[in-house]
């Protein structure tokens, strides 16, 4: 089982986002993993292994697209556990969703991967786009916002859970696939390759940290820094981004001092109740 | 020369439209405006000639694409028909809106159209210029379309639900091509019944936070929930720690909603939470913490704990109630 992963490096989104004149100001800001492709990272180890702790079965190649310096995250992934890692060059600003798919559709072209997984979407950009759309450049099925993945032994299709608005939909999917993940994919049973885990197998309920081990043996795997010429891309972004704004603040409101003056308000002022 | 029409992905029971589409028919009717076209709506599914009707009377006309292989919402047979009723009618732009269905299909939709597509958008500043949140809700930002088909998902909250046209429209039938699952199939679908309101539509919206400690705080929020008829809503950490299901999450990772009135109980207000409920219309905060970042956007905030708290405040509301 080779899966694909791509990750896209992200400002901090706890930490107070700085916009002004019609741009945000990532200057002083500190870059990770976007957490849903972290995540995505974590359903791949599982899906190698041999249950928690267990010998890799199979390989887990992290891709990124971004500055040099994303290498610094990459790394990260690789001492969790992946097995190699591609950096291709690029800024965001000459970046849209179609444009990454199609990076992605010529890394998927070269790597062959029975899997691409991926967050379902990246919490700066909260587009939501890219797994899908790579998904029908490719003219490969889809399956978004999964909740669990079960690996059939015969490693050629998956039973999964989405989330969706309506509860939880149980689907069968048939590989090589697009699929990508929210954020319950890393409960402790959510995810798991009938060919490798036991029906037992249980993992942490969140992703895992790099082991001390983990970081010595990530600094000797492979991470390949190429550019998206290279992979024979040309042409451009489909949606241009225009300009950024403050969102208006709320007012800020009053502080009562009782559950009588809060109904009272609610009431009276307010006229909800 | 493109055309000037503007395709609305339209959801269904077999009977009625869904009241989701609603907001996306109003985006529609804006795009439409700029682009001087008509509003066309899309019914997929199977034996859905009723609700197709029912559809016609919000817009100018109805492609209706009835077929037994398109009974389930799959993203491999819905995009390629959504296409096909893009070239049929020469479309200038395709809208739904964004509910778990039209952000599943429509960016595999646009991947095949080579268009350029719009997330979430909460406001059409012109035919091909939209403005979107980002950031968790933490920037706005102006997008341009640049390729001459437009696609985009519509954020339910920010656009009025749209009312019925003078003189409802025409139903077209319109003839997928080879419909091919890919091997995708659905399993079952696990509906979360609850007799409450949907929760991007109620309005009246109680959420609780991690705070409530464990289910049976929730239980005592329900009664005030039931109370309001409102719906139930939670904090991603109250969902992280089993208190609740997550189909109730509330949040940049959950549900976006907007009610008349929002009631964060036991919520600190982390960003990405307060990216799904600030468009409320009236907020109150109750909350034991006084640094807790959710009395910056609460209308009224209430220092104290819940369990001191709530329980009187549904004995008022009751007292308000019988005596109104």
């Amino acid at each position: 089982m080779k899966i694909l992963v791509p990750c896209k490096r992200v400002p901090n989104p706890d930490l107070k986002l700085k916009v002004a004149n019609g741009a945000v100001d990532l200057a002083g800001t500190t870059w990770q993993c976007n957490p849903f492709d972290e995540y995505a990272v974590e359903a791949a180890l599982r899906l190698t292994e041999k249950g928690k702790g267990g010998e890799r079965v199979g390989e887990v190649v992290v891709v990124s697209i971004g500055p040099k310096d994303t290498s610094a995250q990459l790394r990260q992934l690789l001492a969790m556990g992946a097995s190699r890692a591609t950096l291709i060059a690029g800024d965001d600003s000459a970046l849209d969703a179609d444009l990454v798919a199609r990076i992605l559709q010529a890394v998927v072209n070269a790597e062959k991967p029975d899997l691409v997984l991926m967050g379902k979407q990246a919490v700066d950009g909260d587009d939501n786009q890219v797994g899908q759309i790579l998904a029908a450049r490719l003219g490969w099925p889809q399956a978004t916002f999964l909740a669990s993945i079960l690996l059939g032994a015969d490693g050629k299709s998956a039973t999964v859970t989405r989330e969706v608005d309506a509860g939880v939909e149980e689907r069968r999917v048939r590989l090589p696939a697009v699929m990508t993940v929210d954020l319950r994919i890393v409960g402790k049973k959510a995810v798991r390759n009938e060919a490798l885990a036991p029906a037992t197998a249980e993992w942490e309920d969140t992703q895992r940290l790099a082991s001390l081990k983990g970081i010595m043996a990530a600094k000797k795997k492979e991470l390949r820094e190429i550019t998206a010429e290279s992979l024979g891309i040309t042409g451009g972004i489909l949606l241009k981004t225009v300009r950024h704004e403050a969102p208006p603040t709320r007012k800020a409101g009053v502080k009562v001092a009782s559950v009588e003056e809060l109904v009272a308000k609610l009431h009276n002022e307010a006229k909800v109740i | 020369m493109p055309g000037t029409a503007t395709l609305v992905l339209l959801e269904t029971t077999t009977s009625n439209l869904r009241s989701a589409s609603l907001p996306a028919i109003s985006a529609a009717r804006k795009l439409a405006q700029a682009n001087g076209g008509s509003v066309v709506g899309l019914v997929i599914g199977a034996g859905v000639a009723a609700a197709a009707a029912d559809a016609a009377r919000y817009v100018d006309k109805v492609l209706c694409c009835d077929n037994p292989a398109l009974a389930t919402a799959l993203a491999e047979t819905w995009a390629p028909v959504l296409v096909a009723a893009v070239k049929k009618i020469d479309a200038a732009a395709l809208v739904t809106s964004a509910t778990s269905t039209g952000k599943d299909v429509l960016p595999r939709a646009a991947g095949l159209l080579g268009a350029g597509m719009a997330s979430e958008i909460v406001g059409v500043t012109g035919a091909k210029t939209f403005r979107r949140p980002t950031y968790a809700g933490n920037a706005l930002t102006d997008v341009e379309v640049l390729t001459s088909v437009v696609v985009a998902t519509v954020r339910q909250t920010e656009f009025p639900p749209a009312a019925p046209a003078a003189a409802a429209g025409t139903v077209e039938s319109l003839q997928p091509g080879p419909i091919d699952p890919l091997g995708s199939e659905l399993v079952a679908l696990h509906v979360s019944k609850s007799a409450r309101p949907d929760l991007t539509e109620a309005k009246v919206v109680v959420s609780g936070g991690r705070g409530m400690k464990d289910a049976e705080g929730f239980k005592v929020i329900e009664q005030l929930t039931d109370l309001l008829g409102g719906a139930l809503g939670a904090s991603r950490a109250a969902c992280d720690a089993g208190m609740v299901p997550n189909d109730l999450q509330v949040g940049q990772t959950g549900k976006v909603v907007a009610p008349e009135l929002y009631f964060a109980i036991a919520i600190s207000g982390a960003i990405q939470h307060l990216a799904g409920m600030k468009s409320s219309k009236v907020i109150v905060a109750i909350n034991k913490d006084p640094e807790a970042p959710i009395f910056q956007v609460a209308d009224y905030g209430l220092c104290a704990t819940w369990e001191s708290t709530v329980p009187p405040l549904i004995a008022q509301i009751k007292a308000l109630k019988a005596a109104g």
